[in-house]
């Protein structure tokens, strides 16, 4: 077990381009399991990459249990790493592909079947062990990715987006099987993806990424209800925070927090003419698109999400009263995006 | 509509067998014509007395095959076919599997590089191999002029490297590979860049250095596409004579003789007909084997 830290850890792939990871500086806890949360492009792959070791920083410092190892072989990292595509060796079989890392790092022959049976027994693939990678269905090939992982006990594990191969049904049991995974393990973990729900629902703490820029690190509630910047208030969070641009300050809140007047709890709220132009209808809630009618912002799409629990009645063309709670609203600086002060509302 | 139209146009031209057999037609021609006539006649002239010149024939049963077996040239012309396929092709695919892991890694220039190494294969086999002829001569070597330069050997006794029999045999091995090295490198190339590139970094984050990774997990995956350049390699080096009859024409004293051209210089220059089509005869088994695994490796590939 080890803790992971980077001191302004920078990439640039060519030289006077926008560098793919720009300054980062940030620290595991010991055992926890931290995402790296981004868009496509945003540099979280890179910075997996370089801890692992299959990039070279362009500046800063890697540290891995308190020991800088920027000069060191991913081997000599004691890392494991899970590929998006799981990286399985096709032609051995699971057995050999378990066996593999044991292999390579010279543990002695009489202990080899007794670990693989342990890795694969802990994922429960013991039954797998002759067949070859292309006779396993997607999900059982992520569990011999994981078991090839496991099996050495590195100190950290690196994932990079190793749901994202499976259908829609499997993502979630196998999600599920993860967090049990580290939670009976309990190596410290890094985890790549771009899906929030599974960086909700994972995380302890989130790393929001974006341009090779660290927008926010915090627990899952803290990114989501407290977003430090417009990019990960709008990233997080489906459908996005609305968002009201005035002279210098931005006010956010919700969708969720956007609800009909007499449903807003607590008497400290602001009220919006509502007008409804389109309804989704998803099941377990209503999705309502429609803008504010004040003359501001009849241009600007806002969305309100209702629960299915909450009244009917909000069909497109109609008007209502709409509110959010003093409470929801997050204001952000107009010109630096950042997280601002409450301060009275600007269309008071 | 016009596409459903079509579709069902073109479903009934499938199944139409007049005009299925007019499309495949061009292929069976050829096929019977340029490779099938000429393979019943080699067998028809082996059983036969044919010559060139004479309008007599007669049918002479396994003469011919008896005769050619009693004839040391023949032995010996089995023997060095395959030491020169081999040879050559043990050079060939170890060469070709490090030019082609070699040429994968991008650096400056190695576009410039890739075409160098292909130019031999691109090049006319016979200018080629004249070149060569002129680089191994006897007196005008340029080989000879550098080792002789670096006090190698003494100017008064320099190798002959096309005048003794076994410097004579790796002669004619040198330049068939440095011939058939790019065609290799260029199909290998292909199989180590269909590599994910996950693979070998897996292989690194498991642990395994440099060899290891090439030894277990790159080489066993490019194995399927080694084995079809080997079996190509085997079929151009085996039926092969452009550069045994350019560099030796057969010599010294048939050290250099191989089946093709005994064939050839039995049959066509010697005008013995029969004896050259009972010759070329012998190469079938080789090549029908070879076939047959080629067969096999493509079909596995096609699985996989």
């Amino acid at each position: 077990m080890a803790v992971v830290e980077t001191r302004n850890l920078t990439k640039v792939f060519k030289e006077g381009e926008l560098g793919a990871v720009n300054n980062v500086s940030l620290a595991t806890h010991e055992g926890e399991f931290l995402v790296f949360l981004g868009p496509s492009g945003s540099g979280k792959t890179t910075l997996l990459r370089m801890i692992a070791g299959l990039e070279t920083p362009t500046s800063g410092e890697i540290l891995i249990g308190g020991q800088v190892v920027n000069q060191r072989s991913p081997r000599e990292r004691r890392i494991a790493m899970v590929f998006q595509s799981y990286a399985l060796y096709p032609h051995l079989t699971v057995y050999q592909n378990i066996c593999f890392p044991l292999k390579a790092q010279k543990v002695p022959k009489n202990q080899h079947r007794q670990k693989v049976e342990w890795a694969a027994g802990l994922l429960s693939i013991g039954k797998l062990l002759d067949r070859k990678p292309r006779e396993l269905s997607g999900g059982e090939r992520q569990r011999v990715a994981l078991a090839r992982a496991i099996v050495r006990e590195p100190a950290v594990f690196l994932l990079d987006e190793p749901l994202s191969n499976l259908d829609a049904k499997l993502r979630a049991s196998a999600r599920e099987e993860l967090e049990q995974f580290h939670k009976n393990i309990g190596t410290t973990t890094i985890y790549v993806t771009h899906d929030q729900v599974e960086a909700m629902a994972m995380g302890d703490r989130v790393v929001v990424l974006h341009q090779g820029v660290v927008r926010q690190i915090g627990t899952p509630k803290e990114v989501y209800e407290d977003p430090a910047d417009t990019f990960v208030a709008t990233f997080l969070g489906s459908p996005p925070m609305n968002l009201l641009e005035f002279s210098d300050i931005i006010v956010g809140f919700r969708p969720e927090g956007f609800l009909p007047a007499d449903l807003v709890a607590g008497n400290k709220q602001v009220t919006f003419r509502y007008r409804v132009k389109y309804v989704e209808y998803l099941g377990a809630e209503r999705v309502l698109y429609g803008s504010i009618e004040d003359g501001h912002f009849e241009s600007k799409e806002i969305i309100s999400r209702l629960s299915w629990t909450m009244p009917t009645g909000y069909d497109a063309g109609s008007v209502h009263d709409f509110a959010v709670a003093e409470s929801d609203l997050r204001f952000f600086d107009r010109k630096t995006e950042k997280r601002a002060d409450p301060r009275p509302y600007p269309w008071q | 509509m016009a596409i459903a139209a079509s579709k069902v146009k073109s479903a009934g031209a499938a199944q139409s067998p007049v005009l299925g057999a007019a499309m495949f037609s061009p292929a069976v021609l050829y096929i019977l014509l340029l490779i099938g006539a000429p393979f019943a006649l080699a067998i028809f002239y082996a059983f036969s007395d044919a010559r060139i010149g004479s309008t007599q024939l007669h049918y002479v049963g396994l003469e011919n095959f008896r005769s050619i077996l009693q004839s040391p040239s023949f032995r010996q012309a089995v023997q060095n076919s395959i030491v020169f396929t081999v040879g050559s092709q043990l050079i060939v695919v170890v060469c070709a599997t490090i030019l082609s892991l070699a040429l994968e890694a991008p650096f400056r220039g190695r576009g410039l590089v890739r075409f160098l190494i292909l130019l031999p294969w691109v090049a006319p086999v016979s200018l080629g191999t004249i070149g060569w002829k002129w680089i191994l001569d006897s007196i005008y070597s340029v080989i000879t002029w550098v080792l002789v330069w670096l006090h190698l050997f003494s100017p008064y006794d320099t190798p002959m490297w096309l005048g003794e029999p076994h410097l004579a045999m790796a002669s004619v091995i040198c330049v068939h590979c440095w011939r058939m090295i790019p065609f290799a490198t260029v199909i290998m190339l292909a199989g180590s860049s269909a590599i994910p590139k996950e693979i070998p970094e897996a292989a690194e984050i498991d642990g395994a250095g440099y060899f290891s990774t090439l030894f277990r997990i790159k080489i066993p995956m490019m194995l399927p596409i080694i084995n079809v350049a080997v079996l190509f390699g085997i079929i151009f080096t085996f039926t092969d004579m452009t550069v045994v009859y350019i560099l030796t024409d057969g010599g010294p004293f048939d050290s250099t003789q191989t089946l093709p051209l005994l064939a050839f210089t039995t049959g066509i220059q010697g005008s013995d007909l029969a004896a050259g089509a009972a010759i070329s005869l012998f190469l079938v088994p080789v090549l029908v084997a070879v076939a047959y695994f080629m067969l096999r490796v493509a079909h596995r590939a096609e699985v996989v």
